[in-house]
This record gives structure tokens, C-alpha cells and sequence, in this order.
């Protein structure tokens, strides 16, 4: 993918191709400028990281370069006080109320990502409460 | 399969950082990276210059808009620990208010950040400068694309004209006038000039915008091109920028190869050609007409403006001469409209300006203010105020050597071309040296006359040698040879110089001493008469005296005097030997009682009684030159 990329810059543009190189790049500044639509966050204290949350965060990326959206935002967050349900996420799709999920791993990763992100439906029986946490 | 990166960190690769550690920093953040596996999802990115250069390398983290300071190799591993890993932020690193301890990790909490308005800095710290693309997807070479379809040269000139925007090089010359009299001029070869030779002692402004964003005065030039119909453009900058030069012949050559430079820009048909042309760092250069004689291979020296740059300049031809950040300011306006840019700043003074913010002040850096902000906010609230706690602002030196002093009571001004201008300083390309209020003004008055008698080209007597008179002069008071009517003579001189001179240079730089001699005349006096240099700057002039009923005897001046000219016992009042003092003022820096008192130089040989009185009378304010006589002298 990025080959291509790199090919295009190289070629005379035109003013088409100027659209197309901002459409390619959109991910890194919806990154950097905060415009995003949907915005997960992986719990990543030391209990975290014991129960697997390493694992899910991998699992999270891939799934994310798999759909090729470049609109979605992943940060991390410390202990959240639930040692006991990690790994948790916490994700929030735009002007929605941010939804919880605990006792995560791979596999359920995966199905969220798919059900909840790209299909914007939650997932209830992975969900554990409705209601977002303050982090930096 | 290529992995999503989640985490950017925009580490400043400004020439300050880059200075205090930038790469050193950046390959232990990729290794650390490495370490804890999270290089595939965890990016670093070397921005351009971020504006908070005091407390370099800085880096901002994204998308958690977390800002860190002062990065040191070895603080990377708890950094990446704590908050790449864990996701916390990292208290060590983070920004702290001065005296206060309470971090405040968001970049948008940081006064320094949150009171600035980005209109030329907009990309600064989140565009990778060397990548071409990176500016693009921000918007970048839409203006050109929508000039070259859609409009008429003569509409992109009115919309500069309309919006108000005046050089920002310093003159304030409305940029929409002279692009009217470029095209009005017809040629077979016209040029554009971009004017980077930024010279002013302090200031960093240009070289930090080309840095930070040079497809942005690349996209400004190009611009100007098609709105005067010319087809050839250099960028004059001073080969002291070594990274502004790197990273804008990067740019350059990336537009070449994907058809933004050249012939057929864009498919359009429009052709333009960018060359760098590399000062040797001289101050005049950065005068119009010097500059073009130096790209013509010729001594840099100013010609007499029978007529203007933009009927004949380069090579006789037409030529269009723009400052870097007046450029830079174009593409926005053709995006945004001249209506947007005239909502921002007054009415005579529109937009933005870049300063530059150096001296005695807490955050030191590049700061980007609407115009019709005060002095008071920017060196206050976005710089953070005076350094040192027991030292109070004495005055703020704006424009570099051709401009002036302003003193407390001018705080509240706006930073517009007029307000400026009428407090007796101009805005110049944009430094601001905060002074507090341990500066002697005749010392900074003999700094700035030291640079222009050493900068003026010679071509003009009254410049090449009246500067050097009023340099000696001024040396001679801070010595202590200071006669009655020296201040006069400098008066007069100034005024010879400002009037037979034929450039800028000249034309102001006597300002100042003109403005500090407006401000601080007390100050010339007392150096002339009581010889006495009241902030102790000029060790001929002051004697140091410690107060016996203020001193504590805590014994912080005594070791800190470098020839032990300090004694005493712990606890009880110390003692400065006169004949051993160097008169550095070391003590009285160091002294938290206020007990370390400046006299005179007469002082210093004597009496005991005499020395006490006048050290009463410095504390109460009394003492000094007033009116014909000096008060010390007829002790």
C-alpha cells in the first residue's frame, strides 16, 4: 500500500491527484488533529498488560489496517480500578455514549471491532456499562 | 501486513532542539520503541519548530495532545513506560508553570500555546516538513490549484489587497499595492523575490517558518507568480540557516519532481522556476535593493530608489520582494478569503504576526498573535513574565537595531503597525527582547549601535561613520568618560544620520538610542554625572556595598564572589573589600535580602559614613542626578 503511495508523489500530479494524496494521508492527521470518528481506548495498567491486554492491542491494529479506515483514533489508558475484569476497552464512536468491555481477548476483540466499529452496533454480551472515564 | 500506527510523536526538529538533543532523543525513542515491541504501532516524527524553544527538545504526543519538555536520552525509558505503554502521562516531563508544581500535560492547557492564534505556524509541530504529502493533505496547494483554474491575476490581487496584509518584513508596506504595480508592469522577465535574510540580533521568525513549513513560502512565491505574471523566483536566505536551506531545497525538488515547479504546473500550463540563492550574512543584504545586487553577484550595498523594486529591481527587471512571512500568509488568504484575514487583528492592521520572544522572560520561543493584541498578554500570559522573581519588567526592545525600547507604561498597546510606531519602536520582523529591570539601557543602547556600526555597508558617510562616533560615545559614558552635552551631541547626530542616509539601515539606526534616551534619560544623566551605572551593568560605574541592616550573613554572596572579596562570619554582616571587588555583580545577583546596594564609582574610596549615607538614600530613592546638579557629587 504505501509502495503505491510513494509512486504517486513521484508522477507529475495533477490537481485530481492532489485530492487523492489527501484522502491517502487523511489516518495520520486524523491522528494528529483530533478528528475522529471513533476513538478506542485499551486499558494498559501492569494488570492490564498481565491479563493480555498486549494481545488485544495487536489484535486491535491489525484488524484496524485490515479495514483501511483512517478514522479511527487508539490510545491507552492506565488501571482503571477493575484489576479483576482486564483486559478492558473503552470505545466511543462519535457523539455516541462511550461503551465498557472487560474480560477481553482476541477473539472478542476481533468480533467488536467488527460489530461495534465498523458496524456500529454495540456488543452487549461483551459490554460491561455504558458511560465513558476521564483520561488525558 | 503493514499495522495501523496508533501513536505519533511529533518531536521538534527545529534548530534549537536539534541543538539541545533532538537526534539523540529520537534514536533512543525508536529503540525503546523496539524494546517494549511497540515500534509498528508507536511512529516518532521530527516536526519542524514548535515555538517553545526555552525548554527544547520538545515533543508533542498525538492523539493524546500531550506536550513534553526538556527530553533527555535518559528519561526516554520511563517515558515510553509510562506513556506509550501504560498510557499515563508522564509527570517528569511534562509542562510545569514557572514557581508552580502542578504539571499540566495537554497542549491546549499550556498558556504559552492556548493564547496564540496559527495562521502562518498552522502546520507548525504536526507536519513532517520533508514530506511533500504531509503539507498537501493539510490543505496544502489548494490555493494554488483554485489560482490557477479559477481566478485572474487581477482577482488574486485584489484579494491580497483586500485583506489587508502589509510586509512583514518590517516597513508594513500593503503586500496587495506592490503586487498591483507588478503586474501593471509589463516584461518579458519578471521576478519574484523571497526576502529570508533575516538579520535582526534575536530573531528567528523567518528561519523557523521555513523551516517548520516550507512548501508554505514555496506555495506563496508560486502564487505571486501567477498573480504578477512572472515565471522566476529565488528565496534569498542567509547561509547561517543551514537547516532552513536543507529543508527548503528538499521542498524545492519535490515540487520539481511532481510537477509543482517547472513548466505545466499541475497541468495548467502555468510555468515557474525556484532557485535558492544563499546570503553571506550580511545585515544590509536584508535591505531590498542590496539583496538584489547581491543575487547578481555584486557587493551588497543599496542603490537609490528612483524607483521601485517592482518597475525596475533584479537585473533591471520588474521584480517582486516579499518577506517569508508575508508569503507564507498568502495561500491562506486565497483559501479563506481576504475577509477571514481582516477579521483577524484591526482595521489598519490585519492578520497575524509571528514575534520572536527572547531576553529575561520565562518561556522563550515563537509565539503567533493576532495584531490587536497587547504587549501585556504576549509577554505575560503566553511568555510566561520576568525570569528571575525579585526582578520587575524594565522595558521590551522590539524590532531588532532599528527599533526602540518600550518602557512599562506602554504594556497595554496593541501590537499594530501604528500603536508601535508611535511609542517610538517599530515592529520590525518581529523580535522581542523582554529586558527586567537588572538592564542598563546606555549598555543596550551601545549594544545594538555596536552591531549597525559594524553591519553598515560604508557606502553612506554619515551611516559608516556616524554610527561609529555614537558607538564611541556611548562607550565612552559607560566608562565613566561621559562629558555635559554628549547627550545633545548624540541627539544631533542621530538626527544627520537619519536624514542623509539611503536606506533603512541607516534611516533608523540611531532608534535605539533615540528611544531609550525618550525613556530613560535619567539613566544617560546619571552615567554622565554621578557616574554611576544604577543597575551595575558598567563595572566602571558602581560601586557594590552590602547593607549592614539588611544583611543576613548567609554567606551565598561570599561564595559565590570570584575573588573572595566578600568576608564575614556566618551570620552576622558581611563586608565587601573594595580593592579586591571586580564590580561583576555576581553578589548581587545572588543576594535574596535585597542587602547588596550599587553606588556610584566615586564611592568607592569613601568614608565609611559617606558610604552609609548614600546607601540610605539609593534605598530610599533619593539619590541621582537631578536637574544641573548631581546630588552625589555635592555630598
Amino acid at each position: 500500500m504505501l509502495q503505491q503511495k510513494r509512486r504517486i508523489i513521484m508522477a507529475r500530479l495533477s490537481i485530481a491527484d492532489l485530492q487523492n494524496v489527501r484522502d491517502e494521508n487523511k489516518a495520520t492527521f486524523t491522528l494528529r488533529k483530533g478528528e475522529y470518528k471513533a476513538k478506542i481506548v485499551v486499558h494498559m495498567g501492569t494488570c492490564g498488560i498481565a491479563a493480555g491486554a498486549r494481545s488485544v492491542m495487536t489484535v486491535l491494529m491489525d484488524e484496524i489496517a485490515l479495514s483501511g479506515r483512517n478514522d479511527i483514533v487508539v490510545k491507552t489508558s492506565g488501571c482503571g480500578g477493575l484489576c479483576a475484569r482486564e483486559p478492558m476497552a473503552v470505545i466511543e464512536l462519535k457523539d455516541q455514549t462511550p461503551v465498557i468491555y472487560g474480560d477481553l481477548n482476541e477473539e472478542k476483540m476481533s468480533e467488536i471491532f467488527r460489530e461495534h466499529i465498523i458496524g456500529g452496533k454495540p456488543v452487549e454480551k461483551y459490554a460491561m456499562a455504558l458511560g465513558g472515564e476521564t483520561i488525558i | 501486513m503493514e499495522t495501523a500506527v496508533r501513536t505519533h510523536a511529533m518531536l521538534c526538529g527545529g534548530t534549537g532542539c536539534m541543538a539541545s538533543g533532538t537526534k539523540k532523543v529520537k534514536a533512543s525513542l525508536e529503540e525503546e520503541f523496539r524494546k517494549k515491541g511497540i515500534d509498528d504501532e508507536a511512529k516518532v516524527v521530527l516536526s519542524g519548530c514548535n515555538g517553545f524553544c526555552a525548554k527544547g527538545p520538545v515533543m508533542a504526543v498525538y492523539p493524546d495532545e500531550t506536550f513534553y519538555q526538556d527530553i533527555r536520552p535518559e528519561d526516554v525509558p520511563g517515558l515510553v513506560e509510562e506513556h506509550f505503554l501504560k498510557g499515563r502521562p508522564y509527570e517528569k516531563l511534562a509542562f510545569k508553570e514557572h514557581d508552580k508544581k502542578i504539571s499540566i500535560p495537554s497542549i491546549h492547557d499550556i498558556p504559552f500555546f492556548k493564547h496564540q492564534v496559527l495562521v502562518v505556524l498552522k502546520n507548525k509541530g504536526i507536519i513532517d516538513p520533508e514530506r511533500i504529502e504531509d503539507y498537501i493533505t493539510m490543505d496544502g496547494y489548494k490555493a494554488l490549484s483554485r489560482a490557477l483554474t479559477l481566478m485572474k491575476p487581477e482577482e488574486i490581487v485584489k484579494v491580497v489587497t483586500d485583506s489587508g496584509l502589509r510586509g512583514r518584513g518590517g516597513a508594513g508596506f500593503p503586500t496587495g499595492k506592490k503586487w498591483e504595480l507588478g503586474l501593471k508592469i509589463k516584461s518579458d522577465e519578471k521576478y519574484v523575490i523571497c526576502n529570508g535574510d533575516e538579520g535582526d540580533p534575536g530573531a528567528f521568525m523567518d528561519r523557523s517558518v521555513m523551516e517548520s513549513d516550507p512548501h508554505a513560502v514555496i506555495e506563496g512565491m508560486i502564487l505571486c507568480g501567477v498573480a504578477t505574471e512572472s515565471h522566476k523566483g529565488y528565496i534569498y536566505v542567509r547561509a547561517e540557516y543551514p537547516l532552513a536551506v536543507k529543508r527548503l531545497q528538499i521542498a524545492i525538488d519535490q515540487c520539481y519532481k511532481s510537477g509543482l515547479l517547472g513548466s505545466n504546473i499541475l497541468g495548467t500550463g502555468f510555468a515557474f522556476d525556484l532557485e535558492i540563492y544563499q546570503g553571506a550574512g550580511a545585515f544590509v543584504c536584508g535591505e531590498a535593493t542590496a539583496l538584489m545586487r547581491s543575487i547578481e553577484g555584486k557587493r551588497g550595498m543599496p542603490r537609490p530608489k528612483l524607483w521601485r523594486s517592482a518597475v525596475r529591481g533584479l537585473w533591471d527587471r520588474p521584480t517582486i520582494l516579499n518577506n517569508v512571512e508575508t508569503l507564507a500568509n498568502i495561500p491562506q488568504i486565497i483559501l479563506n478569503g481576504a475577509g477571514w484575514y481582516r477579521s483577524l487583528g484591526t482595521e489598519e492592521s490585519a492578520g497575524t504576526k509571528v514575534f520572536a520572544l527572547t531576553g529575561d522572560i520565562n518561556n522563550v520561543g515563537l509565539v503567533e498573535v493576532p495584531m490587536d493584541t497587547t504587549l501585556r498578554r504576549i509577554i505575560f500570559d503566553i511568555g510566561g513574565g520576568i525570569t528571575k522573581k525579585k526582578r520587575k519588567f524594565k522595558a521590551v526592545q522590539l524590532g531588532g537595531p532599528s527599533g526602540g525600547c518600550i518602557p512599562g507604561e506602554f504594556l497595554d498597546i496593541p501590537v499594530t503597525y501604528e500603536a508601535i510606531k508611535q511609542s517610538g519602536a517599530i515592529v520590525g520582523s518581529g523580535g522581542m527582547v523582554v529586558m527586567d529591570d537588572s538592564t542598563c539601557m546606555v549598555n543596550t543602547a551601545k549594544f545594538f549601535l555596536d552591531f549597525t556600526a559594524d553591519e553598515s555597508c560604508g557606502k553612506c558617510v554619515p551611516c559608516r561613520i556616524g554610527t561609529k562616533v555614537m558607538y564611541d560615545l556611548l562607550g565612552d559614558i559607560c566608562k565613566g568618560r561621559g562629558k555635559a552635552g554628549d547627550i545633545e551631541i548624540l541627539e544631533d547626530l542621530s538626527e544627520d544620520i537619519i536624514d542623509a542616509s539611503l536606506c533603512g539601515l541607516g534611516q533608523s539606526a540611531p532608534n535605539p538610542v533615540l528611544s531609550t534616551l525618550k525613556y530613560f534619560r535619567r539613566e544617560y544623566e546619571m552615567h554622565i554625572h554621578d557616574k554611576w551605572c544604577p543597575t551595575g551593568v558598567c563595572s566602571d560605574l558602581s560601586t557594590f556595598y552590602i547593607d549592614e541592616k539588611l544583611c543576613k550573613g548567609c554567606g551565598a554572596c561570599l561564595r559565590a564572589c570570584p575573588t573572595d572579596a566578600v568576608t564575614g562570619e556566618k551570620k552576622k554582616p558581611h563586608k565587601i573589600d573594595q580593592e579586591q571587588c571586580l564590580h561583576c555583580r555576581t553578589c548581587w545577583d545572588t543576594c535574596k535580602f535585597d542587602s547588596i546596594k550599587i553606588l556610584p564609582a566615586t564611592a568607592r574610596n569613601a568614608g565609611h559614613a559617606e558610604i552609609r549615607h548614600l546607601a540610605e538614600m539609593v534605598t530610599a530613592g533619593s539619590a541621582g542626578f537631578r536637574g544641573k546638579e548631581s546630588v552625589i557629587s555635592s555630598q
